[in-house]
C-alpha cells in the first residue's frame, strides 16, 4: 500500500474542553488513485489533511493516537526536517482560498521558483526555467512570470497554487476544497486541469470536499465523513449507485439534481453534533430516520457490505440480524 | 421544521437572561485586573469627595517653618517648598484632576466620535470637509491647540477643561471614523437600511455599539494625557491658579526640587500612575465584557 | 399582478479608470407568489441587480415599478413604505446580523421602526415569527454568535418577514451553508411563498438550486441580460452560448450522465466603459466579426424566451 491512514484520531482541547475532531479513522491510497473525502463543516476533514502533514497547530490540537504511513514509515514519528522534506518533495497540499495562499508583495514566477529551490537544490536559473515550465503546464502563460498576483484573476491564482503544489512531483496530493471558491465555470477549467495533472504525474490525490458533484467528477473511491468519523467508503460507484449509511442517502436527497425535478428537498433534520459532546453510540442517530434501540447504546463498526465497500452502521452486519 | 422524536436538547427551555447591564456586569466581575481597577478608582472617588473630613490639613495651610519635610507619621507625604501638607493637596487635588481628565475625555470623545462618525458614515463631500479641518487641527499638536482656545477663553476650570477637550478632539475622530469604515461595509448595516431604519438609527444603533472597542481604549488612555495637559496649562498659568491643589501642577511645581526633595514630586506622580493604570485596566475589561461574542 | 417591473434598469459605477457598468439595461417583470431567479458568476452585477431594484442603491437609468406604481423616483414617506413592502435575506449569515443585538431584538427592529403595534404585540409578533422560521423560542435572548450558521439565516428570514412585504430579494441566501442545512432553509424559504403568496428575486450562482425554486431564470453576464425565460426551458434549450457553457460546467452528481464539457477560455472583458460589442464575444467559441463589432439586442426566440446573441438563430 502506497499510503495509509491507520486509526488516527486528532482531539483539541480549549478551556477544559475536548473536542474530538477526528476518532479512529482508516484510509488508504493507492498509486494514481484519487479518493474524496467528503463531509459537511465540523466533520473533521481539513484536522484529517493536517494531520496528514503532521501540522496539527498544537496546542490546542493534538494527534491522540495512529500512524500515518508513507510507504511503510510512520510520519508521525518521522524527525522534523525528515518531515519537512517529505512536504512538499512527496506531498503536496493545495488550500481552499488562492486568494491567501499566495504572497501579495512578490511575483507569482518568483513564488513558484522559490518552491523548486528549496525543494529540488536547483540553481536560480533552473529553477526560473522550471517555474515557466509549470505555468504552462497549469495554462498560463510563461510570459506572465514577473506579474504580481492580484494581477491574476481567482481562477488563474488557484491554478498557480495548483502548480506550486506540483513543482515537486508530489507522489501524493491533498486537496482541501480546491474549487470551493471559485466560480463554476473557472471551476471546471480547474477541475479539467487536475483530471489531467492527475494522468499526466500519476499522482494520488486526496480530494477534500462538500460537493458531491466534484467527487463524481474526479474521484475513483469516496469516503464519506460525518462527526470525525468515516461513515461510509467504496468506490465511487458504490457510493453513488448504492448509498447505504443512512447519512449518505440523506446527504444525496438534500442536494437538488439539475437534471431532474422534484417539489421539495429531504433536509436532514438537526445538526451535526458537538464535537465536544458526542453523542454515545453512533454519533448520527439523533438525527438518523432509521434509528434503532441499539443505535443509542453501542457504537457501530464497520461492516463490509460488497467488495471494499463499508459501512459504520447497525442496520447491517450484525445489527441488522438483530433488527 | 419538524422537531426529532429524540431530541438531546431540551426544546422548551428558555436560556434565562439578565438585563444587558446584569451581563455586562457578570462578564466584568469575573476580570480581575478590571475589579482591581474598578476598586482603586472607587477609592479614589471617595478620597475625593471625602477629602475635607480625611484630609489633616487645608491644601492652603503654609507652615514656612515646616518646609520640605520627608514623609513621615505627621505629614504622611511630607511637604513641600510652602510647607503644605502634600497628603491633603493629593486629596483636594483628586477633586480637581478626576474632574478635568474625565471631563474633558467626555468632550472629546462624545464630539469627535460624533463627527468622525458623520464623516465616515456619509463619506463624500461630508467626509472630505470634516475630515480636512480635523486634519488642519491634528496637524497642530494638542497642547498647542489647547493652550491658544485657554488663553481665547481665558483661565478657570470650565475653559480649561473645554480647551483641553477640544485639544484632543480630532485623535477621537480620527479613531472612530476608522472603526465606523470597517463597520459600515458589514451586512448588517444595510440589513438595517433595508428595513427602513433611518441614518441616525443605523449610526447611533448599529454603527456605534460596534465600534466601542477602540474609542474606550483611546479613552482610558486619553484621561492620563488629559490631566497632563491640565497640568502643563496650569504652569503657565492658563489653567487654575496657584494654591489650587491639581496633581499635574503639583509636579511641576516641584521639579526644580527634585534632586534634594524627591517626595515632592513622587507622590502626584504615583497618583497619576494610579489613576491611569485604574482607568486602563478597567477600560479594557469595560471593552471586552460590552463584547456579549466574548463570553467565557 | 406584476409585483415588480424593471424596465432598461441602469447601474453605473464611477471608478477611477472610467465607468463600471454593474447593470445595463436589464428589464423584467415578477408577478405575485412567483420566483426569478437570478444566475451568474462573480462580478456579473446580480447582487448590485438585487439591491438596486429594492432602491438600496440608486439606479442610473431605468425605471421601477412596484406593484404598478413607479416608485423609480419614490422619497421619504413613499420610500419607507416600499423598504416595509420589499425585504431582503443577505449571503453571510454571520455578517448580516448584529453582534450585539439579540435574536428578539433583530426580529423586533423592523417592526419598531415602522410602529407596527405596541410593546406587547411586538414581542407577541417576534413569538410568532420564530415559530414560523423553525426557532426554538429559547433562543430569543442569544446572541448571534451563540447560534449556527443554518439557526442565523432564519433569523435573516424572521427579520425579512416581520413587515409582511410582497416582495423579498435573496442575495445567495444559502451559499454559506452546509448542504444538509442548504436543504432545510430553501423548503423553509419555499412554504413560506406559498403561505404569504411572496415574490423572490432569488440570486445565486448555484444552477441546481436556482432550477429547484425559480420559475422564470435571468442569466447575466457583466452587467447584461443574456438569457431570460421560464426555468424548465432554460435547462431544456439553453440558447445562449454563455448559458450553455454554464450548464456544462455544473459538476453532476448523477456519475452516469455525463455531459459534453464546454470550458471557457480568454479572459473576461473589463466592465469598465466597456465598448459596443458583445461582452461574452472574448470567451465564446462561436464569436464572429459582427459579436467584436456591435451589442447584440435581446430578442424573443420563444414563448417567454429572450436571449442577447447574434448567432441565436442558427444552429450551433
Amino acid at each position: 500500500m502506497f499510503f495509509e491512514i491507520k486509526d488516527l484520531s486528532i482531539h483539541y482541547s480549549t478551556g477544559g474542553n475536548t473536542f474530538k475532531a477526528v476518532n479512529h479513522i482508516d484510509l488508504s491510497v493507492e498509486k494514481g488513485q484519487t479518493i474524496g473525502l467528503v463531509g459537511e463543516t465540523g466533520a473533521g476533514k481539513t484536522s484529517t489533511a493536517l494531520g496528514i502533514m503532521n501540522l496539527v497547530p498544537n496546542p490546542p490540537g493534538r494527534i491522540v493516537s495512529g500512524e500515518i504511513l508513507l510507504e511503510g514509515k510512520d510520519i508521525l514519528k518521522m524527525s522534523k526536517i525528515e518531515t519537512r522534506r517529505v512536504r512538499g518533495n512527496r506531498i503536496s497540499m493545495i488550500f481552499q482560498d488562492p486568494m491567501t495562499s499566495l504572497n501579495p508583495t512578490i511575483t507569482v514566477g518568483e513564488q513558484l521558483s522559490e518552491v523548486i529551490r528549496v525543494h529540488q537544490k536547483a540553481s536560480k536559473i533552473e529553477a526560473t526555467l522550471k517555474a515557466k515550465e509549470m505555468l504552462e503546464t497549469v495554462g498560463i502563460s510563461g510570459d506572465r512570470y514577473g506579474e504580481y498576483p492580484h494581477q491574476f484573476s481567482g481562477g488563474m491564482k488557484q491554478r498557480v497554487v495548483i502548480s506550486m503544489a506540483l513543482a515537486c512531483n508530489p507522489e501524493l496530493l491533498i486537496a482541501d476544497e480546491p474549487t470551493t471558491a471559485l466560480d463554476v465555470t473557472i471551476q471546471a477549467q480547474v477541475l479539467e486541469l487536475m483530471k489531467k495533472l492527475k494522468n499526466d504525474f500519476d499522482a494520488s490525490m486526496l480530494m477534500i470536499t462538500h460537493d458531491l458533484g466534484v467527487v463524481a467528477e474526479i474521484c475513483d473511491s469516496v469516503a464519506i465523513m460525518y462527526a470525525g468519523e468515516i461513515i461510509e467508503f467504496g468506490s465511487l460507484e458504490d457510493i453513488f449507485d448504492s448509498p447505504s449509511h443512512p447519512y449518505t442517502v440523506l446527504l444525496f436527497g438534500c442536494v437538488p439534481d439539475i437534471d431532474s425535478d422534484v417539489k421539495r428537498l429531504t433536509p436532514i433534520e438537526g445538526l451535526m453534533p458537538d464535537p465536544s459532546r458526542l453523542p454515545e453510540g453512533c454519533h448520527f442517530y439523533p438525527r438518523c430516520p432509521k434509528r434503532i434501540p441499539i443505535c443509542a447504546g453501542e457504537a457501530p463498526v464497520n461492516v463490509e457490505i460488497g467488495d471494499g465497500h463499508k459501512v459504520k452502521c447497525f442496520l447491517f452486519g450484525k445489527g441488522a440480524a438483530l433488527n | 421544521m419538524s422537531e426529532n422524536p429524540l431530541p438531546l436538547e431540551k426544546e422548551n427551555e428558555v436560556y434565562s437572561r439578565k438585563s444587558w447591564w446584569g451581563e455586562v456586569w457578570g462578564r466584568l466581575y469575573l476580570n480581575k485586573m478590571a475589579m482591581a481597577g474598578l476598586a482603586i478608582l472607587i477609592i479614589l472617588v471617595l478620597a475625593a469627595i471625602f477629602a475635607d473630613a480625611i484630609a489633616p490639613f487645608g491644601y492652603d495651610d503654609q507652615n514656612l517653618n515646616e518646609t520640605f519635610l520627608r514623609p513621615s507619621l505627621s505629614h504622611l507625604f511630607g511637604t513641600d517648598n510652602f510647607g503644605r501638607d502634600i497628603f491633603s493637596r493629593i486629596l483636594y487635588g483628586a477633586r480637581i484632576s478626576l474632574t478635568v481628565g474625565l471631563f474633558s475625555v467626555s468632550i472629546s470623545v462624545v464630539a469627535g466620535g460624533l463627527l468622525g462618525a458623520v464623516s465616515a458614515y456619509y463619506g463624500h463631500m461630508t467626509d472630505n470637509v470634516i475630515m480636512r479641518l480635523v486634519d488642519v487641527f491634528l496637524a497642530i499638536p494638542g497642547i498647542l491647540l489647547s493652550i491658544s482656545i485657554a488663553s481665547a477663553l481665558g483661565p478657570g476650570l470650565m475653559n480649561m477643561m473645554i480647551a483641553v477637550g477640544i485639544g484632543s478632539l480630532p485623535t477621537y475622530a480620527r479613531v472612530t471614523r476608522a472603526a465606523v469604515l470597517s463597520i459600515k461595509e458589514q451586512e448588517f448595516i444595510e440589513a438595517a437600511v433595508s428595513v427602513g431604519a433611518s441614518n441616525f438609527r443605523v449610526i447611533l444603533r448599529h454603527i456605534l455599539p460596534n465600534c466601542l472597542a477602540p474609542i474606550i481604549v483611546q479613552a482610558t488612555l486619553g484621561v492620563a494625557s488629559a490631566i497632563l495637559v491640565a497640568a502643563s496649562m496650569s504652569f503657565i498659568g492658563l489653567g487654575l491658579e496657584p494654591p489650587t491643589p491639581e496633581w499635574g501642577a503639583m509636579l511641576s511645581v516641584g521639579r526644580p526640587f527634585i534632586r534634594d526633595h524627591w517626595h515632592i514630586v513622587t507622590f502626584p506622580g504615583i497618583m497619576i500612575m494610579f489613576t491611569i493604570f485604574a482607568l486602563n485596566v478597567f477600560g479594557d475589561g469595560l471593552r471586552d465584557a460590552l463584547d456579549p461574542r466574548l463570553k467565557r | 399582478m406584476n409585483t415588480l417591473e424593471v424596465r432598461n434598469l441602469k447601474k453605473y459605477f464611477k471608478t477611477p479608470r472610467g465607468m463600471l457598468h454593474a447593470v445595463d439595461n436589464v428589464s423584467f417583470t415578477i408577478q405575485e407568489g412567483k420566483t426569478l431567479g437570478v444566475v451568474g458568476e462573480s462580478g456579473c452585477g446580480k447582487s448590485t441587480l438585487g439591491r438596486t431594484v429594492i432602491r438600496l442603491l440608486e439606479k442610473t437609468d431605468g425605471e421601477i415599478f412596484f406593484e404598478g406604481q413607479n416608485v423609480s423616483d419614490a422619497k421619504g414617506k413613499k420610500l419607507k413604505a416600499l423598504r416595509g413592502n420589499t425585504q431582503m435575506i443577505f449571503q453571510d449569515p454571520f455578517s448580516s446580523l448584529n453582534p450585539r443585538m439579540t435574536v428578539s431584538q433583530t426580529i423586533a427592529e423592523p417592526m419598531r421602526i415602522y410602529k407596527r403595534g405596541g410593546r406587547k404585540e411586538i414581542v407577541e409578533r417576534v413569538r410568532e415569527l420564530m415559530e414560523t422560521v423553525g426557532l426554538s423560542q429559547r433562543f430569543q435572548d442569544s446572541y448571534p454568535h451563540e447560534l449556527d450558521g443554518g439557526r442565523r439565516q432564519r433569523i435573516g428570514v424572521a427579520r425579512a418577514l416581520a413587515l409582511n412585504p410582497k416582495l423579498i430579494v435573496c442575495d445567495e441566501p444559502v451559499s454559506a451553508l452546509d448542504v444538509s442545512i442548504q436543504a432545510q432553509i430553501i423548503n423553509l424559504m419555499q412554504n413560506l411563498q406559498e403561505q404569504r403568496n411572496l415574490a423572490y428575486i432569488f440570486i445565486t450562482h448555484d444552477l441546481s438550486v436556482v432550477r429547484h425554486i425559480s420559475d422564470e431564470i435571468l442569466v447575466m453576464y457583466l452587467g447584461v441580460e443574456a438569457e431570460r425565460c421560464p426555468a424548465k426551458e432554460l435547462f431544456k434549450n439553453p440558447a445562449h452560448p454563455y448559458t450553455r457553457a454554464l450548464l456544462s460546467a455544473i459538476p453532476r452528481v448523477n456519475i452516469h450522465k455525463k455531459t459534453e464539457r464546454v470550458i471557457l477560455e480568454g479572459e473576461i472583458t473589463s466592465p469598465i466603459d466597456p465598448p459596443d460589442a458583445c461582452r461574452f464575444a472574448a470567451r465564446c467559441q462561436y464569436a464572429l466579426d459582427i459579436c467584436r463589432r456591435r451589442e447584440p439586442a435581446l430578442t424573443e426566440i420563444g414563448e417567454n424566451h429572450f436571449a442577447a446573441c447574434h448567432r441565436v438563430g442558427e444552429a450551433l
